[in-house]
C-alpha cells in the first residue's frame, strides 16, 4: 500500500504521516446519583398511560377530514363522475396525476354526458396528500378517504391505476358502461336527480 | 404586409392612446396601434387576416377626434386611426372598462359550463379574457340556451353551437381566404348559430383553419377532441411534409404521440394558414406497420428479422461491386437528399439516381436542370404580377397555399389568372380565371399563344413533364416575353432532392454532371480522386436497365410503386434486382426487397424541405426520444460497411456540408427545346384521357385518418356536355373508361372539359388509371355508358 495520496495543488506530495491525530478525551461514567435519575424517568412512565398503538395490530382512528389515499366516486346509478377534464392533473403541484380522456359513446357509456377519464394514474410516490386535486375537480369525482397504508415494495405497484382508485359500487349501482337514466342529462346527474339505477339500464351496454 | 412596407413614403398618421403618442400607417386601425404600444384590447372577431365586422363588440374603447368625443365607446377593431385622434382604452376610461365588462357579462349570460369537458380550455381566449376584462360575479342566472351538440359541420370539424360567441370568424375565413362559403350564420337574436347549406356540406380542403382561429372551443377537430389539454402538450415548430408549398407549422406532441398539428405563422410562405392534408395526416406514422428492425431475406426467399450488423453487412455485399443506382423517392429532407447524392457518386460510383418516381420525360430532366434548379420565383412574386399563368397545374389540389395566395391576390386585386388545362376545377371558378380549354397532349400550342408581360408568372405544375414539349413552350413564352417562370411539383421532396443533387443530371449545389470543373469542385470538397462522369439514368431507364441486364442493384429511399407509370414492370424490376430499401413501414418495395433497413419518420428526426420558391424549410424532431435515425445517418453506415465512407454521420453534419458546397456559379445545363407532339384523333366512343391527383386521396402518407377521408372530393369521371348528350348520360348514371389492359367505372360529371376528352382521378377509391389503365394523359381508351 502506498503512502502517498493524491498530490495537492502546490504539486508537493503528501504522505498520510502528515496528518496530526488529536487525542479527544472521552467523558468516564457518569455519577451513580444521575444514572439512578435516568432510571426514574423510565419506571415512572411504566405506570403512565399509553400513547403509542400497537400498529398494524391495532389501528388508530384518523382524523375525519385526513387527507388519505383518493377515491373516484360514482354516481348513484353507478356511472363515473370522472369526466376525464384534467383539472385535477393540473392543479398538481407535484404532477402526480395522469389522466387521458376519451369520448362517451352510445355503446360505452362510462360517464354521463360526452366525456370520460380513459386512463387515471396517480403516483403515490409523488403525491404530498395536498388535496388541492380535490379542490379543482368539478364534478367531486375526486375525494380523498381516510385510508394512509400506502407503502409498497415497487415503483410500479404505487402508480394507482383507475380500477385501484374507483369506488365499490354500493347497493343500487350499476357496473358501467351502460346508458344514463332514462329521460335524465348530465346536468341532472350533477344536479344529484339520479338516485339509482333504473331497471332499463341493466344489461344494456 | 410585405408590399405594403415596400410602397413608398407610407403617410404616417400619430395619435394618443391611454396618453401615449405613437405613428402608425394610414389606414391601421386603431386595436393595432394599441398593439403597436404593448396595449392589449380584448377582442374575439378581430383577427389581423380578415377583414374587419365588429362583430362581438368586446373591443369598445372611448375615442375623441379633434377634441369632439363619440358620444357612445367605439369598436376599436373597425375604426382607423385619423390625425388628432385620442382613444382612451378600459385602461384609462372607466367608461371603456365597464362597457367591456358588460359585454363580457352577455357573452357569458348564455355560455355553457363547458370549460372541463372543452378542447380549449387552458388555451381559451375567453376564460382568458373573461379573467381580465370581466366582472367577477355573475348577475345573469336561470336557464342557458341549450343546443344539441356537438354537431357534425364536417366529418372532422364538430360544431357546439352553445359555446359560439358568433365573432364570424369561421365564416369569414371560409368566405374571404379561402372561398369555400359552406357555412354561415343562420338564425337571429339568442338563437343566432352558424350553419351549414342543407345541401352543401362543409367540404373545404381548408377547413381546419376555422377550429384553429375559434377564439372559443366551438369548433373543435373531431381527430383531437378530448385527447389532451395544452399542459401536456409539447411543442415543436415543424415544417409540413406533405406538399412543396412549404408550410409552417406547429407539431404538438403528448408522451410521444403526435397529437395535432396547427398552422405556423409565416407570412412570407403560409401566412397562419394551412390545408386539412398538413394539419391532419400525421396517423401515418403510428398507424402504419412501422418497421421496427432492419429485415433480410433470408435462402429460404423470406424476409426475416436481422441486426444492424448482419443487415448493414448483408447490404453491403450486395451492393460492392455491382452495376447500381439509387431511387430516392420524392419525400426526402435536403440532408436525406444530400446523402442519397453522395452515396450514389462515391459509394456506387454512378450517377443513376433520380427522385422522379411519376410519369416523367427526358424533356423534363432537362428542363429541371436548365430552368429549375437554382430558381427563386416566390410567392411575393404572386403578390406583385399582372398575370398568372397556370400550366398543367391544379393549385388547389396541388399546391394548396399556392392557391391561396392566388385567391387572396384575387380578392384584393382582381388578378388576372389563365389556366392552360384539358379540365375546369373548383379552384378555376374561385379564381374566375381564364380556362383555356385543350385536349390532352396539345397543351403545348395553347401555351405557345398565350401574352404575357415581363411582371407576369408562370406556375408549371409537375404534370407538365406528360405532354411532349410543353415545358419546352412554357420556358419559351418565358424567354420571349420575360415573365418569371416556376415549377411546383406535388411532393415536398422534389425540389430539394434535385437542389442535393440527388439527380442523375446533377450534382449538389445544381453542379451539371456534364461540366467537368463542376466534378472537379465537387470531387475536391469530398475529397475523391473522380467523380463519375457518365450521364446517369432516370427511374424509367433504371427500370429497363434491370429488365436488360444492365443494372444489378437498386437503393431505394420512401416509394410507393403504385406511384409509378407500368407499375407491374417497376414491381418486376424490384424483384429482379437485388433491393436495398430505406422505409418507415411494410410497402410494397420492402415486399421484395433483399434488404430493408427501417428510418425515421419526419417527426422523429432533424431535417428541412425546400418549398417550390426554392426555401429552406427546416424543422426540429418533435418526438426527442426516437431510436430510429435519418436516412442520411443510415447510408453513411452503409457506406462504411462498402468500404467507402461518405462521413455524414448526423443530419446536421450533412447540412453543414451542403451549404459549405454553396450552389453553382457557371453555366447551366443548356436547354433543349422539344417539338410538341402530334394530336390525337378521336372517333367513335373513345377519348383522350386525362387525370390528376388530388389533394385527399388513397396516398400512402394519409392513411388512418379516416375523419380527413370523409371531406375527400367525390371520385367521378368527368365528360363534356355533348359527349354526355351524345352517349345519353346525365351527371350521376355510371360510365366506363376502357383500354387493352382494364376498366373502371366511375358515376359521371357533365363539366368543362374538352369534347375529346375524359377526366379521372388518380390514387382514389376506385378509380386508378396508373394502375388500372396504365395510362394517365394523353392515350386513348373507350368510355361508354356502364
Ligand atoms: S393531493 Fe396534491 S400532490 Fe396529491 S395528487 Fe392531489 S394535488 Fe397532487
Ligand atoms: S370556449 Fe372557453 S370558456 Fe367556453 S367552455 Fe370552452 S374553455 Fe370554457
Ligand atoms: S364558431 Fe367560433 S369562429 Fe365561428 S362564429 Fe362561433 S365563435 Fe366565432
Ligand atoms: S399546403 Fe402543403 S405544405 Fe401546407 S399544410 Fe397543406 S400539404 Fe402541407
Ligand atoms: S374585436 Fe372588435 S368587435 Fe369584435
Amino acid at each position: 500500500m502506498s503512502n502517498s495520496i493524491e498530490p495537492k495543488k502546490s504539486g508537493i506530495p503528501q504522505s498520510v504521516d502528515d496528518v496530526s491525530f488529536v487525542e479527544v478525551n472521552q467523558p468516564g461514567p457518569a455519577p451513580l446519583t444521575q444514572q439512578a435519575r435516568g432510571f426514574w424517568v423510565t419506571f415512572r412512565s411504566m405506570f403512565k398511560k399509553n400513547l403509542t398503538v400497537a400498529y398494524p395490530d391495532v389501528k388508530a382512528p384518523t382524523e375525519e377530514r385526513f387527507h388519505g389515499r383518493h377515491q373516484l366516486n360514482r354516481h348513484p346509478d353507478g356511472l363515473e363522475k370522472c369526466i376525464g377534464c384534467e383539472l385535477c392533473a393540473w392543479a398538481c403541484p407535484a404532477d402526480a396525476i395522469f389522466v387521458e380522456g376519451a369520448d362517451n359513446t352510445p355503446d360505452n357509456q362510462m360517464s354521463p354526458g360526452e366525456r370520460y377519464g380513459k386512463v387515471y394514474q396517480i403516483n403515490y410516490l409523488r403525491c404530498v396528500f395536498c388535496g388541492l386535486c380535490i379542490e379543482a375537480c368539478p364534478t367531486r369525482a375526486l375525494t380523498m378517504t381516510n385510508e394512509y397504508e400506502l407503502a409498497d415494495s415497487s415503483r410500479e405497484k404505487l402508480i394507482f391505476e383507475k380500477e385501484d382508485l374507483l369506488a365499490p359500487l354500493r347497493a343500487g349501482m350499476l357496473q358501467p358502461p351502460h346508458p344514463m337514466y332514462p329521460g335524465m342529462n348530465d346536468t341532472n346527474y350533477y344536479n344529484g336527480d339520479v338516485t339509482s339505477a333504473h331497471p332499463s339500464q341493466e344489461g344494456k351496454q | 404586409m410585405t408590399t405594403q412596407e415596400s410602397a413608398v413614403a407610407v403617410e404616417l398618421i400619430t395619435v394618443v392612446i391611454d396618453g401615449f403618442e405613437v405613428s402608425v400607417p394610414k389606414g391601421t386601425l386603431v386595436i393595432r396601434a394599441a398593439e403597436k404600444l404593448g396595449i392589449q384590447i380584448p377582442r374575439f372577431c378581430d383577427h389581423p387576416l380578415l377583414d374587419p365586422v365588429g362583430a362581438c363588440r368586446q373591443c369598445l374603447v372611448d375615442i375623441e377626434i379633434n377634441g369632439r368625443a363619440f358620444p357612445k365607446p367605439q369598436a376599436s377593431c373597425t375604426i382607423p386611426v385619423e390625425p388628432n385622434m385620442i382613444v382612451k382604452t378600459q385602461l384609462t376610461s372607466p367608461v371603456a372598462d365597464k362597457a367591456q365588462k358588460g359585454v363580457m357579462e352577455l357573452l357569458l349570460g348564455n355560455h355553457p359550463l363547458d370549460c372541463p369537458v372543452c378542447d380549449k380550455g387552458g388555451e381559451c381566449p375567453l376564460q382568458n379574457q373573461a379573467m381580465s376584462n370581466g366582472n367577477p360575479t355573475a348577475r345573469l342566472g336561470g336557464v342557458k340556451r341549450i343546443f344539441e351538440k356537438p354537431i357534425n359541420i364536417s366529418s372532422q370539424v364538430l360544431l357546439d353551437r352553445e359555446r359560439c360567441v358568433l365573432c364570424a370568424r369561421c365564416t369569414r375565413f371560409s368566405e374571404q381566404i379561402a372561398s369555400d362559403p359552406f357555412i354561415t350564420l343562420n338564425e337571429r337574436g339568442a338563437l343566432q348559430q352558424v350553419g351549414i347549406y342543407e345541401n352543401d356540406p362543409f367540404k373545404s380542403y381548408f377547413s381546419g383553419n376555422t377550429i384553429q382561429i375559434c377564439p372559443v372551443g366551438a369548433l373543435t377537430g373531431a381527430s383531437y377532441r378530448f385527447r389532451a389539454r395544452p399542459f401536456d402538450l409539447v411543442s415543436t415548430p415543424s415544417a409540413c411534409e406533405h406538399c412543396a408549398s412549404g408550410c409552417d407549422m406547429r407539431t404538438d406532441v403528448r408522451r410521444g404521440k403526435t397529437l395535432r398539428r396547427l398552422a405556423g405563422d409565416d407570412p412570407a410562405v403560409n401566412e397562419e394558414w394551412n390545408c386539412d392534408k398538413g394539419r391532419w395526416a400525421f396517423k401515418y406514422i403510428t398507424s402504419q406497420n412501422r418497421l421496427t428492425q432492419p429485415l433480410v431475406r433470408n435462402g429460404e426467399g423470406e424476409l426475416v428479422g436481422a441486426s444492424w450488423p448482419e443487415a448493414l453487412a448483408a447490404a453491403a455485399a450486395g451492393l460492392v461491386g455491382k452495376r447500381a443506382g439509387v431511387i430516392v423517392g420524392g419525400r426526402p429532407t435536403v440532408e436525406d437528399a444530400y446523402g442519397y447524392a453522395k452515396f450514389a457518386r462515391i459509394a456506387l460510383n454512378t450517377n443513376d439516381i433520380d427522385f422522379r418516381t411519376r410519369v416523367t420525360s427526358d424533356e423534363e430532366a432537362n428542363f429541371l436542370a436548365s430552368t429549375v434548379v437554382g430558381s427563386a420565383v416566390q410567392y411575393r412574386d404572386i403578390d406583385v404580377a399582372d398575370h398568372v399563368l397556370l400550366v398543367a397545374f391544379e393549385p388547389e389540389e396541388e399546391s394548396p397555399i399556392v392557391f391561396l395566395r392566388l385567391n387572396k391576390n384575387f380578392k384584393k386585386r382582381a388578378l388576372a389568372v389563365t389556366s392552360v388545362a384539358t379540365k375546369g376545377s373548383i379552384a378555376m371558378d374561385k379564381l374566375k380565371a381564364k380556362f383555356i380549354k385543350v385536349t390532352p397532349g396539345n397543351e403545348a400550342q395553347a401555351v405557345a399563344t398565350i401574352s404575357l408581360t415581363a411582371k407576369s408568372v408562370i406556375l408549371v405544375g409537375e404534370r407538365a413533364s406528360e405532354s411532349v414539349g410543353l415545358l419546352s413552350a412554357a420556358r419559351t413564352l418565358a424567354e420571349k416575353t420575360g415573365a418569371k417562370i416556376a415549377w411546383i411539383p406535388r411532393r415536398a421532396g422534389e425540389r430539394g432532392a434535385l437542389e442535393a443533387g440527388a439527380f442523375s443530371q446533377l450534382l449538389p449545389g445544381g453542379r451539371p454532371v456534364s461540366d467537368s470543373a463542376a466534378r472537379v469542385d465537387i470531387a475536391a470538397a469530398w475529397g475523391v480522386s473522380t467523380i463519375p462522369s457518365l450521364p446517369g439514368r432516370s427511374v424509367r431507364a433504371m427500370i429497363d436497365a434491370v429488365h436488360s441486364n444492365d443494372l444489378d442493384a437498386l437503393v431505394v429511399g420512401g416509394v410507393d410503386i403504385a406511384d409509378m407509370p407500368q407499375s407491374a414492370h417497376a414491381k418486376e424490376a424490384f424483384k429482379k434486382a437485388f433491393v436495398v430499401s430505406l422505409e418507415i413501414a411494410h410497402s410494397s418495395v420492402t415486399e421484395v426487397a433483399d434488404v430493408v433497413l427501417p428510418v425515421a419518420a419526419v417527426t422523429e428526426k432533424y431535417g428541412s424541405y425546400i418549398n417550390w420558391e426554392g426555401r429552406p424549410r427546416a424543422f426540429a424532431a418533435a418526438v426527442a426520444d426516437s431510436l430510429n435515425r435519418s436516412d442520411v445517418r443510415i447510408l453513411s453506415v452503409l457506406a462504411d460497411a462498402m468500404g467507402q465512407s461518405i462521413m455524414l454521420g448526423t443530419v446536421t453534419a450533412a447540412a453543414r456540408e451542403f451549404a459549405q458546397l454553396g450552389t453553382w456559379e457557371g453555366a447551366r445545363a443548356s436547354h433543349v427545346s422539344v417539338q410538341p407532339g402530334t394530336p390525337v384523333s378521336v372517333s367513335g366512343d373513345q377519348a383522350i384521357i386525362t387525370s390528376w391527383r388530388r389533394l385527399l386521396d388513397e396516398g400512402s402518407l394519409q392513411m388512418g385518418e379516416d375523419n380527413l377521408a370523409g371531406t375527400r372530393r367525390p371520385t367521378l369521371a368527368v365528360i363534356s356536355p355533348s359527349r354526355a348528350q351524345k352517349l345519353g348520360v346525365a351527371t350521376g348514371d355510371h360510365l366506363r373508361i376502357s383500354n387493352a389492359q382494364g376498366s373502371i367505372t366511375l358515376p359521371a360529371l357533365v363539366e368543362e372539359i374538352h369534347d375529346d376528352a375524359v377526366w379521372l382521378p388518380r390514387n382514389s377509391i376506385g378509380s386508378n388509371p396508373l394502375q388500372t389503365l396504365d395510362a394517365v394523359h394523353g392515350e386513348l381508351v373507350t368510355v361508354v355508358k356502364a
